[in-house]
């Protein structure tokens, strides 16, 4: 309780939330300006503010003073409440997850699954803005958007639920402290790959932007949107990136507990959280710098055929660790066996697909003509 | 009225406008969004109940399911028609079964007698629940997950014989 009026104490805590997320998502966009451009041999923003700092900033008051449009066909209703329902679910999570064993808003016992459950609601705002804003691009988008969304929510959860299994607990302060002096990335190498790949996925950042592909659909479901509303996409955006890396950095890399222990002062919790933090939105960022886009049919099969059997796996592993009580280097070895494999699967696919043209899509093309 | 009356009140308006309105919306996508507010109240009205667990169980399953019942919506049906082609020829068939349903569960609902009192619900951890799922129900468990993969084998059987042909 931080005041004793439980109204107010809510208040204040739901304020701390919003202003939280405001400034780390003006942050994240500044950032991943600053960091793709040094990738790309360019300077980033530079222009306002000493080093462009201020640019986010600039930014913001252009959006909140820039004109609210909506096209004269769109559906009224469908097309103005889609940002809310995209914005209210990234929301509700970030309001949930501890930063710290004692910096929350509120924490759950079934923390880790309530993150998982509403954030999957997102997904019915962004068909709602493909569908209401009645453009071409954005449907497809849209439509894009759901079913990628959907199929990397599984192995996302799958993922979470090896980890769920070791630590016995879905309460995501009990996954820190079961963690103890060896965090979860060391035993599941497997499911920390599928959780950052699906991770990547849920976020449509390449190789998985095919929902807002510039090229193809122009910005996909958010194309209509200018202004306010766009800039709430744009927050759940970054505030979604944020979630998913505290997530990883908590489930998998052993939060504020290690390397020092839970005995270190808050400052010192605060200060490895906000490192590990940053470690993965690097990484997110470093991904989205790396890879070409993937094709959609591609997109589709990796996720069924690849990271759904390698998740399913990492359960089977942890299930026969738990129940005939093997040591933890039986997990380790064949997790990180496993990983070897998905990540040599993954090379040989890629130097598969550097051929001149496709092999397997012309085969799909040919079967759907009429036989005889 | 206490705090949990109000919210409770406002759910369950929630969840009757939803219904009504997946039942008289002119337009499908309208319907399934109308769904999905209905379905979002009841996981409100069972968080209210202490049943967390199956709160965001329903939250996670429907919130995808809505999704695809949109995309069925937009690839099924054109949108911009809807309004003429609403009542099919088996309507009183549909309001017979569904009057009678009606009058079933209410009927249920009325005249069982319900353990425990609503002012200190029961809250059952996580870890029971999985017990009794998991042991002593596992058999009606197996059963019901045999019966959707028949489906997810028939579904894709049916998709692929039409490929064919």
């Amino acid at each position: 309780m931080i005041a004793d009026n439980p109204w107010l104490d809510a208040l204040i805590r739901l304020l701390a939330a919003v202003a939280l997320m405001t400034f780390s998502s003006l942050t994240l966009i500044y950032l991943e300006r600053k960091f793709i451009g040094r990738i790309q041999m360019r300077l980033g923003p530079m222009r306002v503010g000493p080093y462009g700092t201020l640019q986010s900033i600039a930014d913001a008051i252009k959006l909140v003073s820039k004109e609210d449009l909506r096209p004269h066909t769109a559906d009224r209703w469908v097309f103005e409440l889609a940002p809310y329902v995209v914005f209210i679910p990234s929301f509700l999570t970030f309001v949930s997850l501890p930063f710290t064993a004692d910096w929350f808003v509120r924490n759950f016992e079934l923390g880790l699954f309530y993150i998982l459950a509403v954030s999957g609601v997102s997904v019915v705002g962004v068909v709602m803005a493909g569908w209401g804003s009645d453009n071409r691009y954005a449907l497809l988008g849209g439509v894009r958007a759901a079913a990628q969304l959907i199929s990397y929510e599984v192995p996302l959860i799958l993922a979470m639920l090896g980890a769920v299994m070791i630590a016995e607990s879905m309460d995501l302060i009990d996954i820190v402290n079961g963690q103890g002096r060896v965090p979860y990335i060391v035993w599941q190498p497997l499911g920390f790959l599928i959780f950052f790949i699906a991770a990547l996925a849920e976020l449509y950042r390449n190789p998985f932007d095919i929902p807002v592909a510039e090229t193809e659909v122009v910005g996909g479901p958010f194309i209509e949107y200018s202004g306010i509303r766009w800039g709430m996409f744009f927050l759940a955006e970054y505030t979604t990136l944020l979630i998913l890396s505290v997530l990883a950095s908590l489930v998998f890399l052993g939060g504020w507990n290690w390397p020092l222990g839970n005995e270190a002062g808050i400052g010192l919790q605060l200060v490895w959280i906000v490192l590990k933090t940053s470690f993965m939105i690097m990484l997110f960022f470093w991904a989205r710098a790396t890879f070409p886009r993937l094709r959609i049919d591609q997109l589709m099969s990796f996720s069924w055929q690849v990271l759904l059997p390698l998740s399913f796996l990492q359960i089977v592993i942890n299930g026969l660790v738990k129940v005939y009580n093997w040591p933890d280097i039986v997990l380790l070895l064949s997790s990180g066996g496993a990983t070897a494999l998905a990540l040599y699967f993954i090379y040989a696919s890629v130097q598969r697909m550097q051929e001149p043209y496709p092999q397997r899509f012309t085969t799909v093309m040919t079967r759907k003509e009429p036989v005889g | 009225m206490t705090i949990e009356e109000v919210i409770f009140y406002v759910l369950a308006t929630g969840a009757g406008l939803g219904g009504v309105g997946v039942v008289l919306s002119r337009n499908v996508v309208y319907s399934a969004l109308a769904l999905i507010l209905s379905l979002m109240s009841v996981a409100g009205i069972f968080i209210l109940l202490s049943a967390e667990f199956l709160a965001l169980v329903q939250i996670l399953v429907y919130g995808g399911a809505v999704t695809i019942i949109i995309l069925f919506a937009m690839m099924l049906t054109r949108v911009r028609d809807m309004p003429r082609a609403m009542n099919g020829p088996q309507w009183p068939l549909a309001a017979a079964v569904a009057s009678v349903f009606m009058a079933v569960s209410t009927i249920a609902a009325v005249s069982s007698q319900w353990p425990g009192d609503t002012e200190n619900p029961t809250v059952i951890p996580l870890r029971t629940l999985g017990d009794s799922l998991f042991r002593q129900w596992s058999v009606p468990f197996e059963v019901a997950s045999l019966v959707l993969v028949v489906a997810l084998i028939g579904a894709i059987v049916l998709a692929g014989r039409e490929e064919g042909e």
